[in-house]
């Protein structure tokens, strides 16, 4: 029996509900508001009064208006299709809604009922499992996509029967499990979880020992971030956040990526929708839009439904993790989702936190980020959800609350700089204050000096230092005058324009500077380092810098070329030719 | 909005604070316009039976057995062809003398548009202006504040890029407009025989603050029936978006919320976006266009009004006064046109992106030599050459009173690179070089 309730109060979109039995914290229910009914979620109990928060607007609600409780949670539906999916918040599939405007109370199937699927089986009768076990796959485009014992079935099963090969929909019968007391229990390959609760059904969860390609050199040289790490890229408006996550989507190394479009603009949106299904997965030569799945729920869209939107884009990489596939979740931005938090906290009268944030802001977002990770499936296999999240902080100023939340949490800091995008340096990421704590792991230093080169770590603290030393230098030449320092000043300063120029600086609207793999990022450093190390001789500082401007010029041609194609060795014989002009 | 006569009529109030009265009432709806002594309100809270009214024009002079009457319905607005030409109040009635407007009658700030219907803008909107036009180009279906300290001409610059804009109808959202700027612009608009092509909703320093709050939702209301019924292309002016912040943190602070950064209220980044995210270009031709005014104070974009208004629109312009040319510029390094790529190149000469960037930092390595200068070093030629194109450019490219069609911008660009630097120094692709640079 379903408790029901009556509502009594109403503050912009939280509701207070005298209930009539009994109600869980994070319960879903809906309020009739004439002939609609909108979701809502339990965010506080208090006697027989519930608050809940309206994933709608609540014009036009009333007191005394009926809600009905469902006895879940908000769940996310988990099957094939979910790849090249657009959704909103709450998972309501954007592309089948009717007419212009989001109608108030429309929600629609996640997935496709009536789409034929071609299934195989992977587990027998006899079998045992638990859940999260595989019992067979579909083709989802080019991927596997595993058909799961239910997240939620626990103990140990026995497989009753599983369906041939053949062509089912999502919800035919697939699979018949028998649990411990002898009851059947009938599986298909849809299957629903409440969205904050983490998806277990692993085996353990190492620490990240590889890391995973991003194509933008100041990451993947500098600060790489491992695979099923974290990261965030806080930086205040214009310094190139959602263009640089753009990128890491485009490129990145992943086979299934989620972007979570957080309380962000619609147009960005539109952007991915129109660019994504015709750009190129550099990886495995499909189009982008196969292995994406987008969860949006722009600035404009109900502000409760924006903290849903980044769970429910967590709730689906961690299936596909189950899947024991590499998973990419990139958040844009996690500031929106803390300032709604902070939206409904003001509205039910606590006590503020730091700039009037919920006092509870660090622990919501470090549970969040420690939900992204690798795991070892029960099978042995492993799978990854890596996660990137954006920051906004408000006046560009890092020191405010979500900002250092959130570097507790994660793992690695991508700090873009103002006056760096006022240069046109992008992506202006500051390579002095950001960091990667992978960098400091025993095994993901064995792995960069085993699978990009010998003593590469080695070779990234020092590039590190070259950049350190230049900042130095050319804070010397500014105080004291070109002049007033020694030679050997501009030559270093000269020096980390070179990395920055060709390692830092990366043109994202380039067919080919904008992918950039590891192999060529350890060509490209190790040219560059041997340039570093040389010892140069030159009689002023005009020369210097018109000697380098010239290094810069051919390097970066070379960027702009085709890997150790015709035109690219071309550039470095010129550059050697002149490299034997000067220097020993 | 006539009193129907089944109305109940409450006459109890139990309390007043300066901008809302708390009465206890049956049936009410969240939203729902009411009348307390015959000044509009609105409802923003219900607690029980104790309903909470923001009284728009204030509560002066409320007495606690004041008439309170429920309209039974949110904030509205008629729509139809007559609103072109006219001007209103806040509440959408008209101000200009002329008869009401008969139409279909809609909620004002209504529900979002898909964002899976959207299409991409693609669509430049040529304003004359190069420090627009050049570096930091509009397109429609953009949404776009100036950030102006409060001397700057803003509101000139903004009502010559609105008459100038080939659209169909031009939207003014007045908000704390002064008397003096509400009437130049209806003389600037009268003079340029647009006045068909207008319509204004318009809240001056007179009027009580809190009324600003519905003249951005009445102009896009209108905006949208333009814009998607008739498909037309539709350019709202929102001026000053400052002060309509301002009227929120008045409303949160006598509700007792608690204020975040520079006393604004916590969901100031969602009051905002709400407003400018109403700009769309639409899948059947129609869009609407936000050109927005954001005051700030002595130049600081950290102030929470502007910076939230950075997060959310699609760039800034940013007018200040140069000192070197004596002229409003725009500023082409803290101005931005996010969508600009989506039309530079494609809508405009194939020289315009190099062009563009070019004069930029030529600009940036002026502002450099400046800096050197001030601090007493010795100038190279280059360092001398930059600071007289720095000044030249200011005045023919950046200036605000410039008025020329794009290829004339580019043409002047490489008029004023030639005379000043050597081609390598422009550092431009040499297909373009041996097209464009003078002989």
């Amino acid at each position: 029996m379903k408790s029901t309730g009556k509502v009594t109060g109403i503050v912009s979109n939280l509701v207070t509900v005298e209930t009539n039995g009994p109600v869980s914290q994070n319960e879903l229910c809906y309020v009739t508001s004439g002939d609609t009914k909108l979701m809502a979620e339990v965010i506080k109990v208090n006697g027989k009064y519930a608050a809940i928060q309206v994933f709608e607007s609540t014009r036009g609600l009333k007191n005394g208006n009926d809600v009905e409780f469902e006895g879940r949670m908000l769940e996310a539906t988990l099957g094939p299709g979910l790849l090249s999916s657009s959704y909103d918040g709450l998972q309501n599939d954007l592309t089948t809604m009717t007419g212009v405007f989001l109608k108030k109370g429309e929600y629609t199937k996640p997935l496709d009922e009536k789409r034929i699927w071609d299934f195989t089986p992977l587990a027998k009768a006899g079998d045992k499992v638990i859940a999260a076990d595989w019992l067979g796959e579909v083709k989802e485009g080019w991927l596997p996509h595993k058909i799961m014992v239910p997240f939620s079935f626990k103990g140990e099963y026995t497989v009753k029967s599983v369906v041939p090969a053949g062509q089912y929909t999502i919800n035919d019968t697939i699979a018949v499990l028998t649990d411990e007391s002898g009851e059947e229990h009938i599986v298909t390959m849809t299957q629903k979880w409440p969205v904050k609760v983490a998806i277990k059904g692993y085996r353990e969860k190492p620490r990240p020992n590889r890391i995973m390609e991003t194509g933008v050199r100041v990451i993947d040289t500098l600060d790489p971030i491992a695979e099923g790490g974290t990261g965030f890229i806080p930086g205040p408006f214009g310094c190139g956040k959602t263009v640089l996550q753009h990128a890491i989507a485009k490129q990145g190394d992943a086979e299934v990526i989620v972007m979570a479009a957080c309380g962000e603009r619609a147009n960005e949106v539109v952007e991915i929708f129109a660019e994504f299904p015709e750009l190129v997965d550099p990886h495995t030569g499909r189009k982008l839009m196969e292995r994406t799945t987008i969860v949006c729920n722009t600035s404009n869209m109900p502000v409760a439904a924006r903290e849903a939107s980044v769970y429910t884009a967590m709730t689906i990489c961690e299936y596909y993790r189950a899947m024991g596939l590499k998973v990419l979740l990139l958040a844009d931005s996690t500031s929106r989702w803390a300032q709604a938090l902070r939206e409904m906290s003001n509205r039910m009268e606590e006590l503020p936190g730091a700039d009037a944030f919920p006092v509870d802001l660090s622990a919501t977002i470090s549970n969040f980020y420690a939900r992204a990770g690798m795991v070892i499936l029960n099978n042995g296999k492993t799978g990854s959800v890596t996660f990137i999240g954006t920051v906004s902080p408000a006046g560009g100023n890092l020191k405010e609350p979500v900002t250092e939340s959130t570097k507790k949490a994660a793992r690695c800091f991508y700090a873009l700089e103002q006056s760096r995008a006022d240069k046109k340096r992008y992506p202006a990421v500051n390579p002095i204050d950001s960091y990667s704590k992978y960098l400091e792991y025993p095994e993901i230093r064995e792995y960069l000096s085993e699978k990009v080169g010998k003593g590469w770590p080695e070779k990234v603290e020092k590039t590190k230092n070259i950049i350190r030393k230049g900042k130095e230098a050319n804070d010397q030449i500014n105080i004291l005058g070109d002049d007033g320092v020694p030679m050997s000043y501009h030559e270093i300063f000269w020096k980390s324009e070179l990395v920055d120029f060709i390692i830092l600086q990366q043109d994202a609207f380039d067919p080919i500077d904008s992918l950039s793999p590891m192999e060529r990022q350890e060509y490209m450093l190790n040219l560059v380092l041997d340039i570093c190390d040389r010892d140069f001789k030159f009689e002023d500082y005009e020369e210097c810098r018109n000697y380098f401007k010239e290094l810069i010029n051919l390097l970066k041609q070379m960027n702009y070329s085709e890997f150790k194609s015709d035109r690219f060795v071309k550039y470095q014989e010129e550059l050697n030719n002149i490299l034997n002009s000067n220097g020993k | 909005m006539a009193n129907k006569a089944y109305q109940r009529i409450y006459t109890q109030l139990e309390a007043i604070t300066k901008a809302t009265v708390s009465l206890k009432a049956k049936g009410v709806s969240n939203d729902e316009m009411a009348t307390v002594d015959g000044r509009l309100a609105q409802v923003v809270k219900t607690k029980g039976d104790l309903v909470t009214l923001q009284i728009f024009a204030g509560t002066e002079g409320i007495p606690t057995n004041a008439e309170v009457t429920f309209l039974g319905e949110p904030p509205t607005l008629k729509v139809s062809d007559e609103l072109a030409g006219r001007f209103f109040n806040a509440y959408g009635q008209p101000i200009d003398g002329g008869p009401e407007i008969e139409g279909e009658k809609r909620e004002i700030g209504g529900p979002s548009v898909n964002p899976y219907k959207r299409r991409q803008p693609s669509q430049l909107i040529p304003t004359g202006i190069a420090g627009i036009d050049l570096n930091n180009t509009l397109v429609s279906g953009q949404k776009i504040p100036f950030f102006a300290d409060p001397d700057q001409p803003y509101n000139n610059v903004m009502a010559q890029v609105a008459l100038r804009a080939d659209v169909d109808k031009i939207i003014l959202g007045g908000m704390g407009l002064t008397n003096d700027d509400y009437l130049y612009f209806r003389h600037e608009f009268e003079n340029a025989g647009a006045l068909g092509k207008i319509i204004s909703f318009v809240n001056t320093t007179e009027q009580p603050p809190v009324e600003r709050l519905l003249i951005p939702d009445m102009a896009l209301t209108a905006a949208e029936y333009f814009a998607v019924d008739k498909n037309e292309k539709v350019l709202v002016l929102l001026t000053d978006m400052t002060l309509y912040a301002d009227a929120l943190s008045i409303v949160s602070n006598r509700m007792d919320q608690i204020p975040s950064k520079d006393s604004m209220p916590g969901s100031l980044y969602s009051d905002l976006a709400k407003v400018y995210e109403k700009a769309v270009q639409l899948p059947d031709g129609g869009s609407i266009t936000i050109i927005a005014v954001t005051t700030l104070n002595d130049g600081d974009i950290t102030h929470a009004i502007p910076d939230n208004t950075g997060y959310i629109t699609e760039g800034q312009l940013f007018l200040r006064a140069d000192p070197d040319s004596g002229k409003v510029i725009v500023d082409p390094f803290r101005s931005l046109s996010r969508l600009k790529q989506l039309v530079i190149g494609k809508q405009t000469r194939e020289d315009h992106n190099q062009v563009m960037n070019t004069g930029v930092r030529l600009y940036a390595d002026a502002q450099n030599a400046k800096t050197k200068l001030e601090n007493g070093f010795d100038l190279s030629d280059y360092d001398l050459r930059c600071l007289d194109y720095a000044k030249e450019y200011a005045t023919r490219l950046l200036a605000i009173d410039v008025n020329i069609k794009i290829d004339e911008m580019l043409d002047t660009a490489w008029e004023l690179f030639a005379k000043y630097f050597t081609k390598a120094e422009t550092g431009i692709k040499q297909e373009l070089i041996d097209k464009y640079w003078p002989k």
